[in-house]
């Protein structure tokens, strides 16, 4: 089952310099502990010691923030594309 | 009533207008409020007026000071007309990857621009904004991403405004940056409606405005609260794009980019409702008009050429 995953700039001296990259899994946590054994320290990145997201990072699956579906429990399928990036303030010219 | 006794008096109460064309069926309709229709053109007067008040009433504020405020735009342009008008100073940090429009109508408010690197985009404006004022201990930030007076002027305002003029709403989607629209217009309609869904749609900006941030050094706005929210959408570039273009098109509508994001989720959600065979009706924020973004390239050339123009600013 392949799922897409879209790394920020700023991890992928993890992925060897790859912008984009395939994992597999059930749930979101089942993807990020197979990308962490190709892609070694990614997983530490995206996830605390208590095994939540980290605060700065927003992950989406198919462009919806996780934190509202399930967060890692979120269920995967094949052909979803996931999205990583760093927490920022925006523009905010939206509000 | 459409007279006024000054334009502060003008701010809010803007019209909600149906997209018949763009709606999904009869019975799932999306109605656009009209934040363009405000003083300055935008939904950030709503919050400018609501906090600076609150800093006069507080005694934060008086004639004469100085105010600093880190803004990509809007909120700067807001607040420039409102200083204006009550005899204040303003001092704008802004990102330097903003739009030349911008930063020419807040010089010609007499406010003075300081900029802050590109790369860094609002989270940098946020920092140099701190900086200044440890600073400057007498200038006043007021500081919208965490102010509570800019949510509460949703509170009071946009969230009655909405519930008066469409009493079936069920789902309410706007634009996350401040987050002071969601935070404030979510929980009055909650309060009214427990079963609405409050839907965010954050801009999905190109690598370049992403590159260099640190995870560590990650924002999250102090006005957020997760628990406002039901649902929250990414909206990238092109997305964002061809919304904005078929709401010109089709409706007639001329909002500027961030405002195609939003809409991008409030037709999808939508969709959704029509696929399901439900009733729904899903209202969203026009934050401001096309206007100030002529000069990205936006509008001109095809979709993939206005994508690359916006590759690298800040267009929400």
């Amino acid at each position: 089952m392949a799922i897409e995953v879209r790394i920020p700039t700023i991890l992928r001296s993890h992925t060897g310099g790859a912008k984009v990259v395939e994992g597999a899994g059930d749930t979101l946590s089942d993807l990020f502990a197979d990308l962490d054994s190709r892609y070694p320290g990614l997983r530490g990145r995206l996830i605390t010691e208590d095994g939540a997201l980290h605060r700065f990072v927003n992950v989406y699956v198919n462009d919806e923030d996780v934190r509202f579906t399930g967060a890692l429990e979120t269920k995967l399928s094949d052909g979803d594309s996931v999205t990583v990036l760093p927490a920022v303030a925006g523009g905010a010219s939206v509000g | 009533m459409a007279r006024y006794d000054s334009l502060l008096d003008a701010c809010g109460d803007t019209p909600l207008v149906g997209l018949p064309r763009l709606s999904p069926g009869p019975n799932v309709r999306i109605w656009a409020k009209l934040e363009d229709r405000n003083p300055t053109g935008s939904v950030k007067d709503r919050a400018a007026l609501y906090m600076i008040r609150a800093a006069e009433a507080d005694g934060r504020l008086r004639p004469g000071q100085t105010i600093l405020e880190p803004t990509s735009g809007n909120t700067g342009i807001a607040l420039a007309m409102v200083a204006k008008l009550r005899g204040y100073r303003l001092v704008c940090v802004m990102p330097e990857n903003t739009s030349v429009e911008r930063r020419q109508i807040l010089q010609m408010y007499g406010a003075e621009v300081i900029a802050s690197p590109a790369a860094g985009g609002s989270n940098q404006a946020v920092a140099v904004a701190k900086q200044l004022a440890e600073e400057h201990p007498d200038w006043v930030m007021l500081y919208q991403y965490g102010n509570a007076a800019n949510a509460r002027a949703h509170y009071e305002t946009t969230g009655p405004e909405l519930l008066r003029d469409l009493p079936t709403i069920t789902h309410f989607v706007a634009g996350l940056g401040t987050t002071g629209t969601l935070m404030g217009a979510g929980r009055f309609l909650r309060e009214k409606n427990p079963d609405i869904e409050i839907i965010a749609a954050e801009p999905r900006y190109g690598e370049l405005v992403y590159g260099l941030r640190n995870i560590d050094e990650g924002y999250v706005p102090e006005l957020y609260d997760p628990s406002v929210l039901t649902r929250r959408f990414s909206v990238g570039t092109r997305d964002a794009l061809l919304r904005t273009r078929q709401m010109v098109e089709v409706e007639g509508i001329f909002a500027g980019p961030s405002t195609g994001a939003v809409l991008h989720v409030a037709l999808a959600v939508g969709h959704a409702a029509q696929k399901a065979g439900q009733e729904a009706d899903i209202a969203f924020v026009m934050a401001d008009a096309g206007w100030k973004y002529l000069s990205t390239g936006a509008y001109a050339g095809t979709i993939a050429e206005a994508e690359e123009h916006l590759e690298g600013q800040l267009w929400a």
